[in-house]
């Protein structure tokens, strides 16, 4: 039988009861607009964490104070103060295959300029820390190892503070007080956007750790280091090397635990992208249900319209239709059901995610491959439920079936 | 000229439960080229059951039916679809119009299963070509449910004529109609007949069979009576009389 000669039967058939049709195609609407919508809403989760991930540096390994634990509460990591100058030292001496490393202090400390006073938080770092943690500098420039060794007190600033010290004023070459203490903003950074956690990176001081423990902490330990490796491929001979040296150092026998914790990028972005995609398969799969929901509603609407129609399928074999002719109108009845329904749904999907972004603020990420995928699976469901009808229709005695009242 | 229909000692069993039905026993009928036979018998008489399997819908369970020379017994479902498309031109007695459709659409239904196809529009010239034959030409974008009784019997005839099938089959064509369409209905098959093609009807009623050129009375699955019509009736002369008889009434009235 000609191929469009059947399409046109198949919409002038669904065109025939319009409600019911429509009925039937949203049940398939609302369940590939929810996949869409859902799988968008996961990716776009997926794809900030992994910008947050990025933004973290490349390569970086981090290598964590042990915790102290008071009482039976742990205090978390970095509060036992394990690492020390000679840690770091060796760590620059002894590991390869290392681009760079700077250690960590932490402060939180008022800081003003002229007649602004805000609480943020002071960070000591060596001067390789920027390019380890992939911050670039907009104006002015970075501290040295000069300025580190000497414990100038010398500062960069994120865009955050900056802004609320100096306005848009460029703030390099102003001085800013630390607890009192006057520092030289030599060089602005780049503003980096919200941390995984909310936080925004850009609230931020960095000083060399050297002025850090002599003016701020009075600390002689570091809260953690940043190790950059040379490549991807070097992250887990670095990793190893790191525990082997450092519980050399800490003198931690077999069979005790560190007293430290080195973490690579690559495993916190695969915890962090593992949970991401947690959440896209969980709502996903919530949407998918809908959708075989929606393909059920077809194969009931498909099983009723054969038992409805009888009659004209015995009248069509009669004139000599031949089984496969009657399986494959009613099968492309089911997948223009379907694919109709599929169709608008991709358009309700793909509104509905550009509303909630635009409305809630939420990161949507419609990928291509989605909207092909959902097209191609209600397609497919179209054909899966639709099949099951369409051939109970092929399969009908034409005498019965033109008896059939 | 080969018969278009020869059945040789064909018999139809069905088995229904424990009991074996025997529809049709052991019948022999051979019709001729340009026949119009009337097939005849109460209900129960293997009449339908002779109908079925003339029509191709079904197949005997013993015995040989040549159609036009093909043996029915050695094809398949597919083979008998295309035969059924190709020679055998159905009329039944509820119409069996798609509703919603128009006549012309109803008309091309069986050219859409032809094989090898037909254009689109070679099939809309040929459904309007045979909607001619019957004397519909100007209702061709009507729906049946916008048709009297009669007229939508006229566009079943056209749907089974447009294949140009060498057998027309009417199982009780007239059985929904008043007795004046009735005969309207016989005068379009005595026409098509009158122009060569062979018809077989079954019909319970003595009066319509009686425009045709044979009757076959069967019961019991066997077949009783096979005879000529003696006094043939003739539509046209017959709507005469019923137009003349009308006025006489209303004329005395």
């Amino acid at each position: 039988m000609i191929l469009v000669a059947t399409i046109k039967m198949a919409v002038r058939a669904l065109r025939r009861n319009t409600l019911r049709t429509l009925l039937t195609m949203l049940g398939i609407i609302i369940g590939v607009g929810a996949v869409i919508a859902m799988v968008s809403i996961g990716n776009g989760a997926k794809a900030q964490v992994e910008a947050q991930i990025a933004s973290l540096g490349r390569n970086v390994v981090l290598i964590l104070s042990g915790n102290v634990t008071r009482g039976g509460f742990s205090m978390g990591f970095g509060s036992a103060g394990t690492l020390s100058q000679e840690d770091y030292d060796a760590l620059r001496r002894d590991i390869a295959g290392v681009a760079g490393v700077s250690p960590e202090v932490r402060a939180f400390a008022q800081i003003a300029a002229g007649s602004q006073n805000i609480n943020s938080q002071v960070l000591g770092v060596g001067a390789d820390y920027i390019d380890i943690r992939s911050w670039t500098i907009a104006s002015g420039a970075n501290f040295t190892e000069t300025d580190v060794r000497n414990a100038n007190k010398v500062a960069l600033i994120g865009k955050t503070t900056s802004t609320t010290l100096f306005g848009d004023a460029d703030p390099v070459g102003q001085i800013i007080r630390i607890k009192s203490a006057p520092f030289i903003v030599v060089g602005a950074l780049a503003p980096k956007g919200m941390a995984m956690f909310g936080n925004d990176q850009d609230d931020i001081i960095l000083v060399p750790y050297t002025s850090a423990m002599k003016r701020l902490t009075g600390g002689t330990t570091f809260r953690s280091f940043s190790l950059q490796a040379m490549s991807p491929d070097l992250l887990s001979d670095v990793q190893t090397n790191i525990i082997d040296l450092l519980r050399q150092r800490h003198r931690i026998g077999p069979g005790r635990d560190d007293d430290f914790l080195v973490r690579t990028q690559q495993e916190i972005s695969d915890t962090a992208t593992a949970t991401s995609r947690v959440m896209t398969v969980l709502l996903g799969s919530i949407a998918g249900v809908s959708l075989l929901v929606g393909g059920i509603g077809i194969m009931n609407i498909m099983l009723v319209s054969v038992t409805e129609r009888t009659r004209e399928i015995g009248l069509r074999l009669a004139v000599g239709a031949r089984g496969n002719d009657i399986l494959l109108q009613f099968l492309i009845e089911a997948i223009t059901l379907s694919l109709v329904g599929g169709i608008t749904g991709i358009l309700l999907g793909v509104g509905s995610s550009r509303l909630l972004s635009a409305n809630f603020g939420w990161v949507t990420l419609i990928s291509p491959e989605s909207i092909v995928t959902a097209f191609v699976v209600s397609a497919v469901i179209g054909v899966f439920f639709g099949f099951y009808p369409a051939r109970k229709a092929a399969r009908l005695d034409p005498i019965d079936a033109l008896r059939y009242e | 000229m080969q018969p278009v229909i020869e059945l040789e000692n064909f018999s139809k069993t069905y088995q229904t439960g424990e009991v074996e039905v025997h529809a049709v026993r052991s019948v022999s009928l051979k019709i001729e080229p340009g026949e119009f036979v009337a097939i005849m018998g109460a209900s129960g008489s293997g009449k339908s059951t002779m109908m079925n399997t003339i029509g191709c819908l079904d197949r005997p369970t013993s015995g040989r039916y040549l159609l036009d020379g093909v043996d029915v017994r050695e094809l398949d479902s597919d083979e008998l679809a295309d035969l059924r498309n190709s020679k055998i031109g159905f009329v039944f007695q509820g119409f069996n119009l798609l509703s919603r459709t128009s006549a012309l659409e109803n008309i091309e239904l069986p050219l859409l299963y032809a094989r090898p196809g037909i254009r689109a529009a070679d099939r809309e010239e040929r459904a309007l070509q045979a909607l001619a034959k019957v004397g519909l030409a100007e209702r061709a974008d009507h729906n049946p449910n916008q048709l009297s009784g009669g007229q939508q019997q006229r566009v079943a005839i056209a749907r089974a004529l447009v294949s140009n099938p060498k057998l027309l089959l009417a199982d009780e064509p007239t059985g929904n109609l008043d007795s004046r369409t009735s005969i309207e209905i016989m005068g379009i098959f005595q026409e098509l007949n009158r122009q060569g093609i062979t018809i077989v009807m079954v019909t319970h009623e003595l009066d319509i069979a009686r425009y045709c050129q044979r009757t076959v009375i069967m019961r019991d699955g066997r077949i009783v009576k096979d005879e000529p019509v003696i006094s043939r009736l003739d539509a046209t002369e017959e709507l005469k009389r019923l137009d003349l008889e009308h006025q006489a009434v209303q004329l005395t009235s």
